[in-house]
């Protein structure tokens, strides 16, 4: 967070938790759903609360609501009901813009870069946009380059790199602004399985070195088998949650875990709650 | 130069000198009398003869080209800015930017010339109006091409209006400009020729299509296909120019000004 806010937010973060219990939420979502004007119910209530450090999967087939979610959670949308709020601050509905910084980054479902800016340039765009001095913002960049591996990739045109290492470019660029949340919206639907897998890999990596609060949307089972520590399964027509499924190995997470029977008893718990959501709406329909 | 652009270049100049070859043998071995259809070779000498005259008559034409093409383009870009800020802005204008493009340029230049005491200036809007649309058209279109998913990036980041147009909507657009500026330069010398074909204007100073216009009178044929040969050659460098200007300007990043396999 840039110095010259610090002083005039303290105080107001001090008095705050005076009043209130300690919090360990990192975002509280209570009755949120939402309505598109046409009367489609892309998603019914629903309540979540993500504590700091958690790792939650947002998983389920398309249609679910579950980018739905993370937009409204971005405040990319705006709920039609319910409330959102992330770290104890305001819910984003009554947030102005600018007044508060809710530390919170979005990775698309695509890298999204500019295509006409370099890697770095585009790595500094969120540091730019905060009018964050050139130095400061030079060295970040750096750091976040390097925590991707794409250090040496600085100066190249992201149509001169593959997919995966555009997105990596789009993590740091996520990564710039040392995020405490993280939102990722089906990032590596679009790359191979060998890719993909190898980015799960440093994502998990990402996560624990900088303590953060991920909620990643996916529709691959595996994926979120391996990356969760917690899966919100969700369901669709209409969208909805339907089953929440803790995933606490007792293995570390490695490519022996990819093939454990412990991975595969997660993985069918999974299965069998999204079988049963689509079960269900047949019999509804029937 | 690589193989490819050699070919660019090699191959359109075959053709030219093959056509060129045949057109010298047909009038020669058909006696075609010179006032009917010129050789390429007394049109050549006719060029060189008279360069005095047509080349300060190219000058006159080229000077209204280019200030045509120069407020075509601050036009074009200022209505395009317009245009996007607002949806009603564009509703309530557009049909008279399509007008404009619509209305034939002949049809207006007496008005315009009538209108306007500079001759200079009457040529001036006269080819700005005919080149003006393709730049609104491209411009428009590009500045709302934006990637949806950096749209939401910079909303994220809390970009403010400014930010967002210099830092998205103008680079995002500027592939669609240069296609626009290809488009209106070229529109930019019919308009400037057009226009002077219709005010015929007299004495000093005069351009490429007077000098058309009075060789047609004296019946004077060579000198109106050198007139015609420079006016092409100049619609041609003039694109060109524009090609080397857009790749300058995209060539690092654009599918279009790169090449596939490197």
């Amino acid at each position: 967070m840039p110095s010259s806010v610090a002083p005039s937010l303290l105080p107001l973060k001090a008095s705050g938790q005076n009043m209130a219990p300690i919090n360990t939420s990192a975002v509280s979502i209570q009755r949120v759903e939402k309505t598109y004007p046409n009367g489609t119910r892309a998603l019914l209530p629903v309540d979540l609360n993500i504590q700091r450090g958690e790792f939650v999967t947002l998983l389920g087939p398309s249609g679910c609501g579950k980018s739905t979610l993370l937009n409204m959670v971005a405040g990319l949308l705006a709920p039609s009901c319910g409330s959102i709020s992330i770290s104890g601050e305001l819910p984003l509905a009554n947030a102005k813009p600018r007044a508060n910084h809710q530390r919170l980054s979005f990775v698309f479902q695509e890298a999204t870069l500019m295509p006409w800016a370099r890697v770095a340039a585009n790595v500094r765009l969120p540091l730019d946009l905060q009018s964050v001095p050139r130095a400061e913002a030079e060295q970040r960049v750096g750091e976040a380059l390097k925590l991707v591996g794409l250090d040496k990739f600085a100066d190249a045109y992201p149509r001169e790199l593959s997919g995966g290492m555009q997105m990596r470019a789009s993590i740091a660029r996520s990564l710039v602004t040392d995020p405490s949340l993280l939102l990722m919206d089906e990032p590596f639907g679009a790359l191979d399985e060998i890719t993909r897998n190898r980015l799960d890999d440093e994502l998990l990596a990402l996560w624990r070195a900088k303590n953060l609060t991920v909620i990643f949307v996916t529709h691959s089972i595996h994926e979120a088998v391996y990356l969760s520590s917690r899966v919100i399964v969700m369901a669709a027509r209409p969208g909805r949650v339907v089953d929440e499924v803790m995933i606490s190995p007792t293995i570390a997470r490695d490519e022996a875990f990819r093939v454990s029977t412990e991975f595969a008893a997660f993985a069918k718990q999974l299965q069998d709650a999204l079988l049963r959501a689509s079960v269900s709406i047949e019999d509804a329909l029937a | 130069m690589t193989g490819i652009q050699a070919q660019r270049f090699w191959l359109p100049m075959l053709v030219a000198t093959l056509l060129i070859g045949l057109w010298q043998w047909w009038v020669t071995a058909f006696d075609v009398p010179q006032y009917l259809v010129p050789s390429p070779l007394v049109v050549a000498q006719t060029l060189v003869n008279d360069w005095a005259l047509l080349g300060s008559a190219l000058v006159v034409t080229l000077k209204v080209t280019f200030l045509a093409l120069v407020c075509s383009v601050l036009l074009g870009v200022l209505i395009a800015f317009a245009f996007v800020q607002s949806p009603w802005i564009e509703t309530a204008f557009f049909p008279y930017a399509v007008l404009l493009q619509v209305t034939p340029i002949v049809a207006i230049a007496p008005l315009i010339i009538i209108w306007v005491k500079s001759p200079t200036a009457s040529l001036v809007i006269c080819a700005t109006l005919v080149a003006l649309f393709p730049i609104i058209a491209n411009t428009t279109l590009g500045l709302r091409s934006v990637n949806r998913g950096l749209q939401s990036l910079f909303r994220l980041n809390r970009a403010t209006r400014w930010q967002t147009l210099v830092r998205l909507r103008i680079p995002s657009a500027l592939p669609y400009f240069f296609g626009g500026l290809r488009i209106s330069s070229g529109l930019a010398l019919i308009g400037a020729v057009v226009a002077e074909f219709v005010a015929g204007t007299g004495g000093t100073g005069t351009g490429l299509a007077y000098q058309i216009l009075q060789a047609g009178y004296q019946l004077n044929i060579p000198r109106m296909f050198a007139a015609l040969v420079l006016i092409t050659g100049a619609g041609v460098v003039l694109f060109a120019l524009m090609g080397v200007l857009s790749k300058w300007a995209l060539g690092s990043w654009h599918e279009s000004e790169t090449r596939p396999f490197e």
